[in-house]
């Protein structure tokens, strides 16, 4: 990425500076992704911004990652952080440490250091054995060996534990995988190798243990660095429930735990407060968000008596609910409920190299097992056959097979990194290459949730509606404030402004009341579509349309999908007109609306059933089951974290396209990848007859070995653009 | 063939050394953030300037 595309720094000047360290107090570790970041300047700009935030002890960008990590005391949580970086003119979001790989990878740095380890023990063997390959004799010889073996076993000892591990557990479950050939070759290669030098024989194996422990520790590590820990979207679930309410007692209020709730309890929930039991309204009148639960983007307006769902989110005025369904009975227990149904019926996805492993491993065993045998037939010589059986297993050892999916899917997800796509785990490319059906969900996906004023009477109208709607949370209100901010209109004065839950937002002005509210309080003709009227004492009320923002890019996606020949298709819990709407807009034809998230996870299902590869595209609660259920799976970074969660792919961006680039690395990550498995096969090909003929000598299966691998990586590295 | 003698320990060693400084730099942290480093050095520090 060049400076001169890092237009974020040319556009917003830098805030004030202010000292980066403060006194530490208890601090905790937060962590935002920063998809723009791009040199030094936005480095310092983000990291000033950042540790400005009162209660920030230091604030550190990481380039590379393009997060930025700040340590923050009590009460600075992801949500400051974001508003802070939003006012400095970037885009953050909050994304888990577990989702970008963990701070603290003990696993990531014991197979660094194993490499390590093998690395420079394999280099000084090598040197060694160039010796010995270039005609060292006798006495000259034997003692090379033993300083080889001085420095090999206890190498291969620290370094090739994860194989004998994996090869251990494998053979406790009469399983045959990958790490046991791996194991065997290793192991048999030092064994070997320490019993020639013990008798003085010609051929000790010692650089081909060490350079296969160290090739397949590369392709272990690569693996390990494109997987993030795997967790439950079920469980991000079960998160969003508070774990408080405020019980009602006669006039008394109490704050218990929601497991200690029971059926008929009263509880209040304040605004900006998610209902924590499904429940009736008894007293109050408030608008509910339940975008992210049904996928709905017009607040609905409750009163005494309606049903209200666990998870909904109260906009405007507290009310009071009875409890009808509490602890497991709740809508959102069952929810995920049905996410976990979802994520367990998810059938283990065999990887390519997985496919290849099950077919050579048996194979290797075999061949080594038919050379030992027919020598000892031929020769009746056991030394030498058993010498002749450990070439093959060490030539036919799937160093290059190892490497061969890793590093193509670390330079695949390194390159879509850089364009904004975060791979979870590597199969994920080759899920993404088998894909023939898109899924789409709407809101929050395809649009960006958020509604946008559409229709507008004129400016000084509009300048009035304005300083009404900055009384109220509700997204219709925010979206005039915003549309006014950007005209840059000066608000009138009004005067005894107050919000009428369900109903709108009445003041005065010079002694004239003026409200603005939804079309039945204000007494105007209700038409079809999302609007708010406003109505200036008894003038005629003047209408204000809104529409849904489609996402960046949203129909130039669906018509690239489309020229793929994959079938695409919209699945939203929004009503028929806001969904055919879109749908028109963005060229979708296939589209469903007032989905329940169970109607969606058993569409995904029973595409699957009929053998499709399903994608889904989805951000929210409403979608985690059918995000877990499809083959793979998309989330926006701005959708819920359950919805991150059960994907395999996050864009950090909100450019649709980025899922089509990622579809283009995903096709010829597959290729690569197969051709990988071919060079390697192709060397083996070559290699193996001359082992199995006894020609094979230490310097022949080094040169094979090292030689393919390096193949391997380079034809990987043709992805890194 | 003596010179192996002194030869060899000083290979070995010379290897060892190298080891020893990848396992300082990746305690240090030197792996974290490779690009970032590099334009760190462009960021000017507006320390006040000392008379």
């Amino acid at each position: 990425m060049s400076v001169a595309a890092c237009s974020g720094c040319a556009a917003v000047g830098a805030p004030q500076s202010k000292p980066l360290r403060r006194e530490p107090t208890e601090t905790r570790v937060l962590r935002l992704s920063v998809p723009d970041l791009h040199c030094a300047g936005c480095i310092a700009a983000v990291e000033r911004a950042v540790a400005a935030v009162p209660g920030v002890a230091a604030a550190r960008v990481n380039l590379s990652q393009k997060r930025v990590t700040a340590e923050v005391g009590a009460g600075v949580d992801e949500e400051t952080l974001i508003e802070a970086l939003a006012k400095a003119g970037r885009t953050a979001k909050a994304l888990n440490a577990d989702l970008l790989g963990t701070e603290e990878d003990a696993t990531g740095r014991s197979l660094l250091a194993g490499i390590a380890v093998s690395g420079f023990a394999m280099m000084n063997v090598m040197l060694l054995s160039v010796s010995v390959w270039s005609g060292a004799e006798e006495a000259t010889r034997e003692f090379l060996h033993w300083i080889s073996a001085a420095i090999a076993l206890p190498a291969v000892a620290f370094s090739a534990r994860p194989f004998f591990r994996a090869a251990l557990q494998a053979a406790r479950s009469w399983k045959l995988n990958m790490d046991v050939p791996i194991a065997v070759a290793i192991a048999l290669a030092a064994a070997m190798s320490l019993y020639e030098t013990a008798y003085g024989g010609r051929h000790a194996y010692f650089d081909a243990a060490l350079s296969l422990t160290f090739f397949l520790l590369l392709g272990r590590y690569l693996d390990h660095r494109t997987r993030a820990a795997a967790r439950s979207a079920a469980r991000e679930l079960s998160a969003l429930e508070s774990a408080e309410a405020v019980r009602l007692i006669g006039e008394v209020e109490e704050r218990v735990s929601v497991d200690d709730l029971e059926i008929g309890d009263l509880i209040r929930v304040a605004p900006g407060m998610r209902a924590p039991v499904d429940g009736v309204v008894e007293t109050g009148v408030a608008d509910l968000d339940r975008s992210h639960l049904t996928g709905e983007t017009v607040p609905k307006a409750v009163a005494t008596g309606d049903a209200v769902e666990s998870g909904a989110l109260v906009l405007t005025a507290p009310v009071v609910l009875r409890a009808t369904a509490v602890g497991a009975d709740t809508s959102l227990r069952r929810m995920a409920e049905m996410v976990e149904a979802a994520e367990a019926g998810r059938a283990k996805y065999a990887s390519l190299a997985d496919q290849a492993a099950k077919i050579y491993a048996p194979l290797v065993h075999l061949l080594a097992l038919v050379a030992f045998l027919g020598w000892v037939w031929a020769s009746g010589d056991a030394r030498l056959s058993l010498n002749i059986a450990v070439a093959v297993l060490i030539i036919t050892c799937p160093c290059a097979l190892g490497l061969a999916a890793p590093a193509v899917a670390t330079a695949a997800a390194g390159s879509l990194f850089r364009r904004g796509v975060l791979l979870k785990n590597g199969a994920a490319l080759e899920k993404l290459a088998e894909v023939d059906t898109v899924v789409f969900d709407k809101t929050g996906t395809l649009t960006t949730g958020a509604p946008r004023l559409a229709e507008a009477p004129g400016d000084d109208a509009l300048a009035l509606a304005a300083a009404l709607a900055s009384q109220s949370a509700h997204p219709f209100a925010k979206a005039v404030a915003d549309a006014a901010r950007d005209k840059r209109l000066e608000r009138p004065r009004v005067e005894n402004a107050r919000e009428l839950p369900g109903k709108g937002v009445e003041a005065e002005m010079d002694s004239v009341a003026v409200r603005f509210g939804s079309a039945a309080w204000i007494g105007a003709e209700e038409n079809e579509g999302a609007a708010v009227w406003l109505r200036v004492g008894d003038e005629a009320p003047v209408r204000f349309g809104f529409a849904e923002t489609a996402r960046d890019g949203a129909a130039d996606l669906i018509a690239a999908l489309k020229a793929r020949g994959l079938a695409v298709k919209l699945m939203s819990g929004d009503g028929p007109v806001a969904v055919s709407r879109l749908a028109f807009e963005v060229g979708i034809e296939d589209a469903a609306s007032g989905l329940s998230p169970a109607d969606k996870i058993e569409r995904v299902a029973a595409l699957s059933l009929a053998s499709r590869r399903v994608l889904m595209v989805g951000d929210g609660l409403n979608d985690a089951g059918a995000l877990a259920a499809a083959h793979v799976s998309i989330a926006p970074a701005s959708g819920l974290d359950a919805a991150r969660v059960a994907s395999d792919v996050v864009l950090l961006n909100d450019d649709l396209r980025q899922i089509d680039v990622a579809m283009d690395f995903a096709k010829s990550a597959r290729k690569r990848i197969i051709e990988n498995f071919c060079t390697a096969g192709l060397y083996n090909l070559v290699a193996v007859p001359i082992a199995l003929a006894g020609f094979a000598t230490p310097f022949i299966a080094a040169l094979a070995m090292s030689a393919s691998s390096i193949t391997v990586s380079l034809n990987a590295a043709r992805l890194t653009k | 063939m003596t010179i192996l003698l002194l030869l060899m320990p000083i290979a070995i060693a010379l290897g060892f050394v190298g080891l020893i400084a990848f396992f300082w730099a990746m305690r240090s942290g030197q792996w974290e953030d490779l690009e970032g480093e590099g334009h760190r050095v462009l960021i000017e520090r507006d320390a006040p300037l000392e008379d």
